[in-house]
C-alpha cells in the first residue's frame, strides 16, 4: 500500500508531502530528489527502487508526484491512482503547476485525507468528492441539511457515486468519443505498429436515478445479434471513409458505474451515471485502423554539407472531412547550419532549439496532398558518427474515429420520473487525433 | 576595427549565460542550448570570415555549452585560429578551448603543436607561458612526444624570463609524470639542478618540485642538488624576515620553498661532506630554536607556515635518525604540541612521534610522554587523533611500560570506538606477548581482553593464546584457573567459551584438586554454556568432553550420557553428529590406554610468527608497519619458546609459475589412490627413511600408463615428475619442492641401478647436478637421461639426503621407469594382427592373466590407460567388440620387441583376462604384471 506521497516543483523542493504509513521516514523525500530529480543521468524509468524504498511518479509540465512504499504494491495500482490524483486536482483548480498547488495546499490535504485512508485508495470520483470537499465550505443553498445528513451514506452505499434527488429542466447527454491514432511506418510505407487508444467521455444532465444502455458497433455484439437474425444497417453511416460494420476491441476498462457482470454476460454496457463530467469506458483497438495521414519522406544526402528534404502528406477520409491543427514535424541534423523551406500550404519554419522543421497547415480536406520541400546546409564536423534520421511526426485532429467505432444507441431509462427516452436531448461527437504518429525516414 | 569598441566583455556571452541560469527546467535549457548551438554553426559556416571578437565569444559559448554537459562535435578548427591571434584574450580562450576539449584527431594536433611551437619561439613571454600552460594541461603522450625536446632548453637558456622558467619546470614536471620515458634529461641535469641557485625565488620553487620528482628515479644523477639545497636553506632560514620581502608569509621566510627544500633532503641520505652536514645540523636547529621563540603574529597562516617547515624538518630528522641531539629535540618539540589547543597540532604530534619512537636515539625521548599520551587516548575529542594516539602508544611499547600501557589500552577498549577495536584488540594482544616477562599476567590480560571486547577478538588472537599456553608449562595450570573463574560469569563471550573448553579439556586435571574445580563442575560450568554456543564451537567443546573422560574417569557416565542425548548423536548438523557418535563409541569401546593414547595432551606447537602480528600487518596494508615494529618483532617474538630457529619470510610462497606443473595441486587422484598405503610400506622398507615423517609417496605402478605427476610427497618434500620417451631413449624432469619455509642444506640426490641393471641393461645419466642448498618454499628441477639398452624388469632408485633444521633426511624412491615407456605403438589391420598373433603362439612367448578388476569397468578409462602405455590400441580387429586389441614394439638399443595385446573383461564377474604376446618372453612376462596392477 501507498505509504506516503509528495509533490515537488522542478527544483525539487517539496509542497506537498503527506505520509500515511509509519515505515516511510522523513528521509524519503530527500531520497527521491537526490537519485531522481537531481540525478545526474535522467531517470527515465517511473519506479525506481531505493534503499528498499520503492518510488512511482509521474511527471505534470515542471511538477513531479511521487508515490513511495515500502512493500510490494500494485504498481499499475498506484499509477492509476496517481493520474486518477492528477484528474481530481485538475478538476478542482485547473491547471497543475507550482503557483496553484501553492495556492490550494489545504485543499490538496484535505483531498489526499480523503482519496488516500492509510494508503488504501478510496473514492476519487471528482463528482462524489466535490459534494463535500469545496473551496468555499459547503455552501447552504447548495445543499440542504437532509442532503449534507445524506453524504455518508451515499459515499458509503452502493452508488457512490450519484446523489439521490437530482432534478433538471432539460435533461440532456453529451457523448465524446476521443480517440488517438499511433502509428510507425517505414520509409516505404509500411505499417510497422498501430494501435488506437480510445476514450468515451460523458456529460450527464438528468433527473433522478436514471439507468443508461450503451451500444456501440462491438464486433462480438454485432455478430451475435447477426446470428439472431436482427439486421442491422446503422453501420452505413456518414462517418469515417469505410464501410465497416463492427470493430474488434483488443481490451477495454469502464468506469465503476458501469455493470461488469451484465457486460460479461450479456456485453451490453449498461449504467447508472454520475452526474456531470466523467469517462465511461477505454478501449483499445490494433485491427483495421483507417490511418487519416500518410507520411512520404525523401530525403537526400547531397555531398558533406547539404541535404534535400522532401516530404508529402495525404489525408486519407473522405472530402467532405477536414482535419484541424496539422503539425509536421520533420527533425534536421545536429549539425544544421541553415535551412530553406518551400510549402505550398501551411506555414513552416526551422526550429533550431528543438532541432526540426515545423510545417503548421490549420485546415485540410479529405483525399487531398500537399508537400513541403527543404534545404538543410550542414556544418561539417569532425565527428564520424552518422546521423540516426529520427522519424517524421505529426500532430493533427479529425471529426472521425479512426478505429471505426460508432455508437448505435444510448439509451435512459427513468422509471420514476416522468421522462422518457425520448426527452433526453443527446449529442455525439467523434475527435480523432494523433498519438505518437510517426514515419521513418 | 568593430572589435575593440566591443571591448573584453562579451556581451552575448554573459546573456547567454543568464539565460541558461534563468531557465525553469531541464527542457528549456536544453532548447536554449539548441537554439545557440544552431546560431553558432550558421556563424561559422563560413560564408563570412568573422572577426577574432566573435571567435573568441563563440568559442566562449560552446565552451560553457560543453562544461554544461553537453557534447561539443565543432569549433575546434576556430579555436585552433584564434591561436594564432596576437591578442591575449583571444589566445587565452583559444588555448583553453583546446586543453578542455582536445581529442587525438591527427590534423588538429598537428595544426595545435604548430601553434603552440610558434608561441614557444616567439619572444613575448606571455605567450610562452600561454602554450606551456596548454602543453601541461593537456599532458597528453603527444604533447610529450612533441615537445619534451624542447622545453628543458628554454628552462635552462640564459635569456629565459622568471615567469617563463617557472611555466616550463612545471610543465616538464608534468610530462614527466604522464611519460617519463620521454623525458629525458641527460646533459640538462646539471643545469637544472643549479636553478636551485637562481636569483628568483619562483624558479627555485618551481624548480625544486621538478628535482624532487626526477631525483626520485634517478637519486645518482641529482646527486648535486643536495649541497645547493643545504645553501639555499640556511639563507632562507638565516635570513630576518625582512630580506626576503616578496616571499615573507605572514612573517615566515618563504615558508613553501623551505618546505619543498626539506621534501628534497629527505630523498637523500645524510650528506657526507662534513661541512655540509654542519650547515645542515645548524639549520635544523635554527628551525628547531624559532619554534621556541613566540609568535610574531596571532594569525592562524603564521603558525601553520611556521609549524609546515617545523613538521618538514622533523620528518628529515627522522629521516636521517643519526643525531641523537636533533632527535631528543625534536621529540620535546612535538611533547609541547601534544597538549597544543589545535586538533591538528596534537594529531601530527602524535603521527610523527610514531616515528620518532622507533628510532633507538628518541626511544626513551618519546616514553617520557607516556602520560600526556595516555591521556590524549582517554580524553581527545576526535576519533583520528585517539587512533593516532594509540599508534603512538604501540610504538613507544617496551619492557619497562609494557604493563601500564597494555593496562591502559585495555581500560580504553571498553570505551574505544567501534571502528579502531578490532585492532586494538590486535595491538593489546601482540604487547602482551611480546613483553610478558610473567605469563600469568599474559594470560590474565588476554583473557581480560575477551571479557571486554569478545566480538573484536579474532581468530587469531585466541589460537596464540593457546598456542603459548600449551607451550610453556609453568602457565597451565594458572591458565587453566583463571579460565575456570572466568568462566564462572554468569554471561561470557563465545570465544572466552572456546578458549576455556580448549584449556579445559587440556589442563582440567591441574585444577581438580581443588573442591570447588572439581572434575564434574568443571565439566557442568562448560556444558552450561554448550547452548548458547555456535557449531564450531560446539564441536570444540565436544572434543574437550572426550578429553574429560580421558582426564578424569569418573566423569565417562555423565559425559557418555550427554553425548548420547538426541540433541547430540541426532544433531542436524553432520559435524556434530559425527563427533558425538565417534566419542561415544570411542569412550565405549576403547581400553583406558588407548584412550590415554589417543586423548593425550597436544604436543607442544612448532614455534612460529606470531599470527597477530600477521594479521595486523595485513589489516595495516604493506609498508604501513613502521620498519621497528618488524624488526622488534623479530628480536622478540622468538624469546617464547626460548627462540628457536625463525623462517625468516613464511609468507613466501613460490609463485605459480615457478611451480611448473603445478605439483602443489597435485591431481588429487594419485594422491587418494587407494593402494597407497600398502605400497607405501614397500616403498621405505627398503628405503629405511626415518619414519616419524608422515608422508605421502605415490606407488610406481601408477606411473605405467601416464608420464607426469606427482612422485612424492610429505610435509617436508614434495617431488614431480615429468618424462618424455621417444625411440629407447627417454628424459625425465624431477622436480624438488621444498614445502616449509626454512633451507634444506647439503641437498644430495643420486640414481642408482642396482644389480644388473646398472651394468647392461639400463644407463642413466645425471644432467644437472642440483645446488645443495634449496631456499624455503622454492623449487629446483633435475634433469635425468634414460636410454634403454634391452629389456629390463626392475626400477632404478632415486636417494636423496638433505638436512631439514639439523636432522638429516634420507629417502629412496623408485623411479617409475618401466619397459612399456619404449612402446612405438603399431597399426595394423584385422587379419595382419591375427597372422602376427599365430606366429607368437609359443607357449614362453604367451603370458596370461586373468585377475579381478580393482576399479569400475569403464570403457573410456580403459581406453585411456591402454593408450597411456604407449601401444596402439586397434579398432574394429577382435570380433568381441567388449575386447580390446593393442600392438606396439618396445624399442631397446640390442632389439625390437614386438608385442600384442589383448584384454578381455568381463563385466558380470567382475575379471579381466589378459594375454600378452610378444617375440621376447621376459617382456611378456614383465607386461603382463605391469598392466595386471592397472585395471
Amino acid at each position: 500500500m501507498i505509504g506516503g506521497l509528495f509533490i515537488y516543483n522542478h527544483k525539487g523542493e517539496v509542497l506537498i508531502s503527506r505520509v500515511y504509513r509509519d515505515d516511510i521516514g522523513r528521509n524519503a523525500v530527500d531520497a527521491f530528489r537526490v537519485n531522481v530529480i537531481h540525478a545526474r543521468q535522467q531517470v527515465r524509468s517511473p519506479v525506481t527502487n531505493i534503499a528498499r524504498t520503492s518510488f512511482f511518479h509521474v511527471k505534470r509540465s515542471n511538477i513531479w508526484l511521487a508515490a513511495v512504499t515500502k512493500q510490494n504494491v500494485n504498481a499499475a495500482m498506484v499509477f492509476e491512482f496517481l493520474y486518477k490524483m492528477c484528474d481530481v486536482m485538475t478538476a478542482y483548480f485547473g491547471k497543475i503547476s507550482e503557483e496553484n498547488i501553492k495556492n490550494n495546499f489545504v485543499l490538496i490535504y484535505e483531498l489526499l485525507d480523503e482519496i488516500l485512508d492509510f494508503g488504501y485508495p478510496q473514492n476519487s470520483e471528482t463528482g462524489a468528492l466535490k459534494t463535500f470537499i469545496t473551496q468555499q465550505g459547503i455552501k447552504s443553498q447548495h445543499h440542504t441539511k437532509e442532503e449534507q445528513s445524506q453524504i455518508t451514506s451515499q459515499v458509503t452505499g452502493q452508488i457512490g457515486w450519484r446523489r439521490e434527488g437530482i432534478k433538471y429542466r432539460r435533461n440532456e447527454l453529451f457523448l465524446d468519443v476521443l480517440e488517438s491514432v499511433n502509428l510507425l511506418m517505414s520509409p516505404q510505407g509500411q505499417v510497422l505498429s498501430a494501435h488506437v487508444s480510445g476514450r468515451v467521455v460523458m456529460k450527464s444532465y438528468l433527473s433522478g436515478m436514471p439507468e443508461c444502455k450503451f451500444g456501440m458497433n462491438d464486433k462480438i455484439v454485432i455478430d451475435k445479434q447477426g446470428k439472431g437474425g436482427t439486421t442491422d444497417d446503422s453501420g452505413k453511416s456518414e462517418l469515417g471513409g469505410s464501410g465497416k460494420q463492427s470493430i474488434a476491441i483488443d481490451d477495454c476498462t469502464f468506469h465503476q458505474c458501469v455493470r461488469l457482470s451484465k457486460f460479461d454476460s450479456e456485453r451490453s454496457i449498461s449504467f447508472i451515471p454520475p452526474d456531470g463530467e466523467y469517462e465511461l469506458m477505454r478501449y483499445r483497438t490494433t485491427k483495421d485502423i483507417i490511418l487519416p495521414f500518410r507520411v512520404i519522406p525523401l530525403v537526400r544526402e547531397v555531398g558533406r554539407t547539404k541535404l534535400e528534404v522532401k516530404v508529402v502528406i495525404k489525408s486519407n477520409f473522405k472530402p467532405s472531412l477536414l482535419a484541424q491543427k496539422i503539425e509536421v514535424r520533420i527533425p534536421t541534423p545536429l549539425n544544421t547550419s541553415g535551412v530553406q523551406v518551400i510549402c505550398m500550404k501551411g506555414k513552416a519554419k526551422y526550429k533550431a532549439s528543438e532541432n526540426a522543421i515545423v510545417w503548421k497547415i490549420k485546415r485540410m480536406a479529405g483525399m487531398k496532398e500537399s508537400q513541403i520541400s527543404a534545404e538543410i546546409e550542414l556544418l561539417p564536423t569532425n565527428d564520424k558518427k552518422k546521423w540516426a534520421r529520427p522519424p517524421i511526426s505529426m500532430n493533427f485532429e479529425v471529426p472521425f474515429a479512426p478505429s471505426g467505432l460508432k455508437v448505435r444507441y444510448l439509451k435512459v431509462f427513468e422509471p420514476k420520473l416522468n421522462y422518457s427516452d425520448h426527452d433526453v436531448i443527446k449529442w455525439v461527437r467523434y475527435i480523432g487525433r494523433s498519438g505518437i504518429y510517426e514515419t521513418r525516414c | 576595427m568593430p572589435a575593440v569598441s566591443k571591448g573584453d566583455g562579451m556581451r552575448g556571452l554573459a546573456v547567454f549565460i543568464s539565460d541558461i541560469r534563468n531557465c525553469k527546467s531541464k527542457e528549456a535549457e536544453i532548447k536554449r542550448i539548441n537554439k545557440e548551438l544552431a546560431n553558432i554553426r550558421s556563424k561559422f559556416k563560413g560564408d563570412k570570415a568573422l572577426d577574432g571578437y566573435s571567435k573568441k565569444k563563440y568559442v566562449c559559448k560552446l565552451l560553457f555549452i560543453f562544461l554544461l554537459g553537453h557534447d561539443i562535435d565543432f569549433g575546434h578548427m576556430e579555436a585552433v585560429n584564434l591561436l594564432s591571434s596576437n591578442k591575449y584574450t583571444e589566445k587565452q580562450i583559444g588555448y583553453l578551448f583546446i586543453s578542455v576539449l582536445v581529442n587525438s584527431n591527427s590534423e588538429l594536433i598537428r595544426l595545435i603543436n604548430n601553434a603552440i611551437k610558434n608561441d614557444l619561439s616567439s619572444r613575448n613571454p606571455t605567450f610562452m607561458c600561454l602554450a606551456l600552460h596548454c602543453i601541461a594541461n593537456v599532458g597528453s603522450r603527444e604533447m610529450a612526444e612533441a615537445f619534451a625536446g624542447e622545453i628543458p632548453r628554454i628552462l635552462v637558456a640564459g635569456d629565459t624570463m622568471d615567469s617563463v622558467k617557472q611555466s616550463a619546470a612545471l610543465c616538464l614536471l608534468r610530462l614527466y609524470k604522464t611519460s617519463p620515458d620521454l623525458v629525458l634529461m641527460g646533459e640538462w641535469t646539471s643545469r637544472v639542478v643549479h636553478l636551485l641557485n637562481d636569483q628568483h625565488m619562483g624558479v627555485v620553487t618551481a624548480a625544486i618540485s621538478l628535482i624532487t620528482c626526477l631525483s626520485q628515479k634517478n637519486p645518482d644523477e641529482f646527486k648535486t642538488c643536495v649541497s645547493l639545497a643545504v645553501s639555499r636553506l640556511s639563507r632562507i632560514v638565516s635570513s630576518a624576515s625582512t630580506d626576503l620581502q616578496d616571499y615573507t608569509y605572514y612573517f615566515v621566510p618563504a615558508p613553501w620553498l623551505s618546505c619543498k627544500l626539506l621534501r628534497l633532503l629527505q630523498c637523500y641520505p645524510p650528506p657526507e661532506d662534513g661541512a655540509v652536514k654542519g650547515r645542515l645540523v645548524e639549520c635544523l636547529e635554527t628551525i628547531l630554536n624559532k619554534a621556541q621563540e613566540p609568535p610574531k603574529s596571532k594569525k592562524v597562516q603564521h603558525s601553520n607556515a611556521k609549524n609546515a617547515i617545523l613538521f618538514e624538518a622533523i620528518s628529515l630528522i627522522i629521516h636521517y635518525d643519526s643525531e641523537p641531539n636533533l632527535l631528543v629535540r625534536a621529540c620535546n618539540q612535538l611533547g609541547q604540541f601534544l597538549q597544543h589547543r589545535e586538533t591538528n597540532l596534537r594529531y601530527l604530534a602524535l603521527e610523527s612521534m610514531c616515528t620518532l619512537a622507533s628510532s633507538e636515539f628518541s626511544h626513551e625521548a618519546v616514553k617520557t610522554h607516556i602520560e600526556t599520551v595516555i591521556n590524549a587516548l582517554k580524553t581527545e575529542r576526535d576519533v583520528s587523533v585517539r587512533q593516532r594516539a594509540a599508534d603512538l602508544l604501540y610504538a613507544m611499547c617496551d619492557r619497562s611500560n609494557a604493563k601500564q600501557i597494555v593496562a591502559e589500552m585495555l581500560s580504553y577498549l571498553e570505551t574505544a570506538d567501534y571502528s579502531i577495536r578490532e585492532e586494538m584488540v590486535l595491538k593489546v594482544a601482540i604487547l602482551a606477548e611480546k613483553y610478558a616477562v610473567d605469563y600469568s599476567w599474559y594470560v590474565d590480560t588476554i583473557l581480560n581482553l575477551i571479557r571486554i571486547a569478545g566480538d573484536y577478538v579474532s581468530e587469531e588472537v585466541w589460537y596464540r593464546v593457546i598456542q603459548i599456553v600449551i607451550n610453556r608449562d609453568d602457565v597451565q595450570g594458572y591458565a587453566a584457573k583463571t579460565v575456570f573463574e572466568a568462566l564462572q560469569a554468569p554471561a561470557c563471550h563465545e570465544n572466552m567459551v572456546k578458549v576455556g573448553g580448549y584449556i579445559l579439556g587440556e589442563f582440567g586435571n591441574l585444577i581438580a584438586g581443588d573442591p570447588r574445580s572439581s572434575p564434574l563442575v568443571q565439566f557442568n560450568l562448560l556444558h552450561s554454556k554448550f547452548h548458547l554456543c555456535s557449531v564450531p564451537t560446539r564441536a570444540l567443546l565436544l572434543s574437550a568432553y572426550i578429553k574429560f573422560i580421558n582426564l578424569f574417569p569418573e566423569t565417562k557416565s555423565t559425559i557418555q550420557e550427554v553425548l548420547r542425548s538426541d540433541s547430540q548423536i541426532r544433531n542436524s548438523d553432520v559435524e556434530l553428529q559425527q563427533r558425538a557418535v565417534e566419542y561415544l563409541k570411542l569412550s565405549s569401546i576403547a581400553s583406558t590406554d588407548v584412550l590415554a593414547t589417543v586423548l593425550e595432551e597436544m604436543p607442544p606447537f612448532p614455534e612460529r610468527e606470531s599470527s597477530i602480528l600477521a594479521k595486523l600487518k595485513k589489516k595495516k596494508g604493506p609498508g604501513a608497519v613502521s620498519v621497528n615494529e618488524l624488526e622488534e618483532g623479530k628480536r622478540e617474538g622468538g624469546e617464547l619458546n626460548g627462540g628457536g630457529e625463525r623462517g625468516g619470510d613464511s609468507s613466501s610462497t613460490p609463485s605459480p609459475s615457478a611451480d611448473l606443473l603445478g605439483l602443489r595441486a597435485g591431481p588429487p587422484v594419485t594422491a587418494a589412490a587407494p593402494s597407497a598405503g600398502s605400497l607405501l610400506v614397500d616403498v621405505f622398507s627398503e628405503a629405511g627413511v626415518n619414519d616419524d615423517v608422515p608422508f605421502l609417496a605415490v606407488p610406481a605402478c601408477l606411473f605405467v600408463c601416464k608420464n607426469n605427476g606427482v612422485l612424492f610427497e610429505n610435509q617436508l618434500l614434495q617431488i614431480g615428475i615429468k618424462s618424455e620417451y621417444r625411440q629407447n631413449l627417454g628424459r625425465m624432469y624431477l622436480f624438488y619442492g621444498n614445502k616449509t619455509s626454512v633451507q634444506f642444506v647439503t641437498f644430495t640426490t643420486t640414481v642408482t641401478c642396482p644389480g644388473e641393471l646398472q651394468s647392461h641393461i639400463l644407463h642413466i645419466h645425471t644432467w644437472n647436478s642440483l645446488e645443495p642448498l634449496i631456499e624455503g618454499g622454492a623449487q629446483v628441477q633435475q634433469v635425468i637421461n634414460i636410454e634403454c639398452l634391452t629389456d629390463f624388469s626392475d626400477a632404478p632408485l632415486l636417494n636423496i639426503k638433505f638436512r631439514y633444521g639439523g636432522a638429516l633426511q634420507n629417502l629412496t624412491l623408485k623411479l617409475p621407469v618401466t619397459i612399456n615407456k619404449f612402446f612405438q605403438p603399431t597399426e595394423m589391420a584385422s587379419h595382419d594382427f591375427f597372422q602376427r598373433w599365430k606366429q607368437l603362439s609359443l607357449p614362453q612367448q604367451e603370458a596370461q592373466k586373468i585377475f579381478k578388476a580393482n576399479h569400475a569397468m569403464d570403457t573410456e578409462v580403459l581406453k585411456a590407460k591402454l593408450l597411456g602405455l604407449g601401444m596402439a590400441l586397434l579398432e574394429n580387429v577382435d570380433p568381441n567388440p567388449e575386447n580390446f586389441v593393442c600392438a606396439g614394439v618396445i624399442q631397446t638399443k640390442a632389439q625390437q620387441v614386438g608385442s600384442l595385446l589383448r584384454l578381455e573383461p568381463n563385466a558380470q564377474a567382475q575379471m579381466y583376462r589378459l594375454t600378452v604376446r610378444s617375440s621376447k618372453d621376459t617382456v611378456s612376462k614383465r607386461l603382463c604384471e605391469l598392466l595386471a596392477e592397472q585395471f
